[in-house]
């Protein structure tokens, strides 16, 4: 077994042994599905989709992931065990992908319970099946997204609270670059490039164009981008303060 | 036997704050290296350097051929560490947390079911295998540090306070364990209970301020005790001051050191100059003024004074 699927494997154990993963999954289908029948207005749209529920999944990510993520590498660091893993034959690159793996796999279990839904609208219509695909793996990207963005944040502190509002906030600001409030106060000075520059850096816009069925591979790619600068630096702030 | 562990100028800054000052030293197989100094010299910053965890601002250490600095996963692999309180995956079972090592360590086959029963059975950890971690006494605790850092049969083990908060029958135990496993091995063991430098190391390096102030065995590190070769004698109170009479005027005396009466005893130790070998003298004169003494004999040198003379005048210079 290689040494990062073993940090995995390890990490992923670690959330089932304690109750946050159930209390993270229980809450996470509630709320999914109380956001996609309440808000969304699923019955009411009569459209054989799942919009109504994937537009809801940047607002529960962006308090729920923090929360998986925030204990990645500040627990390591207040606890010590940091030394003991990384004094084992392992280089930084395979821990803080091993780890970030098992997070990631984790919000997919999550994100993989939300099936009946699926069932759901293909029993009440017949809806284009390639689209909601591509739903889940937008959403999962994005939930990855959020995760290096904490697993990066969480090594910054040995403080796991500090860590969640951290990622929270960062998170927030990267949603929200797409909306009008933050459009707006660029509008009045920056050249338009700037102003939609600042856009296309938006997870909503990204992920919205995706669940409703517009296929853009660019899409796809800045959220993966978003994954892999993330945990390259949160690489770096590891060797950096691992021994601080 | 040939060198395992070659320590080369070391050299660790924090800032301004030079943690360990170019230590250089090496190790060859079989020995049990104690490293000593005071809370704050500098053992656990060279232990982390060593093993891989911190990055030295200058020199290297090379283990089994392998350069820290240039190839730290090779060198991670020839060594087992258990790091300065025994920091442990408290959500795990100690079998759960071999098992991870084991697979980090890519050990398989034979070579992981020997590894993990070796290391369960030499640390005594059979009865709380499948316990959580988090639950077990301090000692379980270590036991299962040391176990963790033995999986792999490492050439180099590097032990950062393994006795730290043990009892003196766990004390004994992994004292055992250390003294049965330095045959073909190189163990360094971090301390500052120096009855555990006597009781398995077979050579000892002082530290103090980041700089190596000593290096030698136990028994050399003892003859610079004032106390080496003092004469330490228990006789009736009333007798003291014959005795005390009887030595005059032997040079080798540098001065008789008078302690506290327990009931009608008292304890006399009289100290040589320079080391110098004085019990024969000190006993021909009392038996010529025939002093009759409960107890007799030579000390061998104590540790802690020596200890307290490399590195305790530099401690209060500080302050």
């Amino acid at each position: 077994m290689s040494a990062a699927l073993a940090i995995s494997k390890r990490e992923l154990f670690a959330y089932f042994s304690t109750p946050l993963a159930y209390v993270f999954i229980v809450i996470f289908l509630a709320l999914a599905g109380a956001t996609t029948f309440f808000f969304g207005g699923f019955f009411q749209r009569g459209q054989a989709d799942l919009q109504a529920f994937f537009s809801f999944h940047p607002w529960l990510y962006l308090f729920l992931i923090p929360a998986v993520g925030m204990r990645l590498w500040a627990e390591e660091r207040k606890s010590g065990t940091i030394e003991l893993l990384m004094t084992l034959p392992v280089s930084t690159t395979q821990a803080v992908a091993g780890k970030f793996i098992a997070a990631w796999v984790f919000a997919g279990i999550a994100l993989g319970l939300t099936f009946p839904i699926w069932i759901t609208v293909n029993y009440l219509g017949s809806p284009d099946n390639g689209v909601i695909f591509a739903g889940y793996v937008a959403s999962f990207l994005m939930a990855g997204a959020f995760l290096a963005i904490g697993s990066f944040v969480s090594a910054l502190t040995r403080n796991q609270v500090i860590a969640f509002v951290i990622t929270a906030a960062v998170c927030f600001i990267f949603m929200m670059s797409g909306l009008e409030p933050v459009q707006s106060a660029f509008r009045g000075w920056a050249s338009a490039f700037v102003v939609d520059l600042v856009a296309s850096l938006s997870f909503l816009t990204n992920f919205d164009a995706i669940t409703r069925g517009v296929f853009d591979l660019r899409d796809f790619v800045y959220l993966a981008s978003v994954i892999g600068i993330f945990l390259f630096a949160n690489v770096v702030v590891v060797d950096l303060k691992k021994g601080s | 036997m040939s060198t395992m562990l070659d320590i080369q100028g070391l050299t660790k800054q924090f800032g301004q704050f030079t943690a360990v000052d170019d230590v250089s030293f090496s190790v060859a197989a079989g020995e049990v290296l104690g490293f000593l100094g005071p809370n704050g010299s500098g053992k656990s910053t060279t232990m982390k350097m060593v093993t891989g965890f911190l990055t030295p601002t200058a020199g290297t250490a090379i283990v089994c051929g392998n350069d820290v600095t240039r190839d730290p996963i090779a060198v991670k692999r020839h060594i087992g560490y258990l790091p300065e309180g025994a920091p442990l995956y408290e959500d795990m079972t100690p079998s759960g947390m071999l098992s991870f090592v084991a697979d980090v360590r890519r050990l398989s086959g034979a070579e992981r079911r020997n590894g993990i029963d070796n290391a369960v059975d030499k640390l005594q950890l059979n009865e709380v295998f499948n316990q959580q971690i988090g639950t077990l006494s301090k000692g379980f605790k270590r036991r299962v540090g040391l176990a963790q850092a033995i999986l792999h049969d490492p050439d180099v083990l590097i032990l950062d306070e393994p006795t730290d908060g043990l009892d003196p029958n766990q004390k004994h135990h992994v004292r055992k364990l250390i003294a049965d496993m330095s045959k073909d091995k190189v163990i360094v063991i971090s301390t500052h209970v120096l009855e555990e430098v006597d009781a398995v190391c077979s050579r000892a390096i002082v530290i103090a301020k980041g700089k190596m102030i000593a290096d030698g065995t136990p028994s050399d590190l003892e003859r610079r005790s004032s106390y080496y070769n003092a004469v330490s004698v228990r006789l009736h109170r009333d007798h003291v001051a014959g005795l005390k009479e009887a030595l005059g005027g032997i040079s080798d005396i540098e001065r008789i050191e008078t302690g506290d009466d327990v009931g009608e005893t008292a304890h006399v130790v009289v100290m040589p100059k320079n080391g110098a070998t004085i019990i024969e003298t000190v006993n021909a004169r009392m038996k010529d003024r025939s002093i009759v003494t409960e107890q007799l004999y030579v000390e061998r040198g104590r540790l802690e004074d020596v200890f307290r003379q490399l590195t305790g005048d530099e401690q209060g210079g500080e302050k």
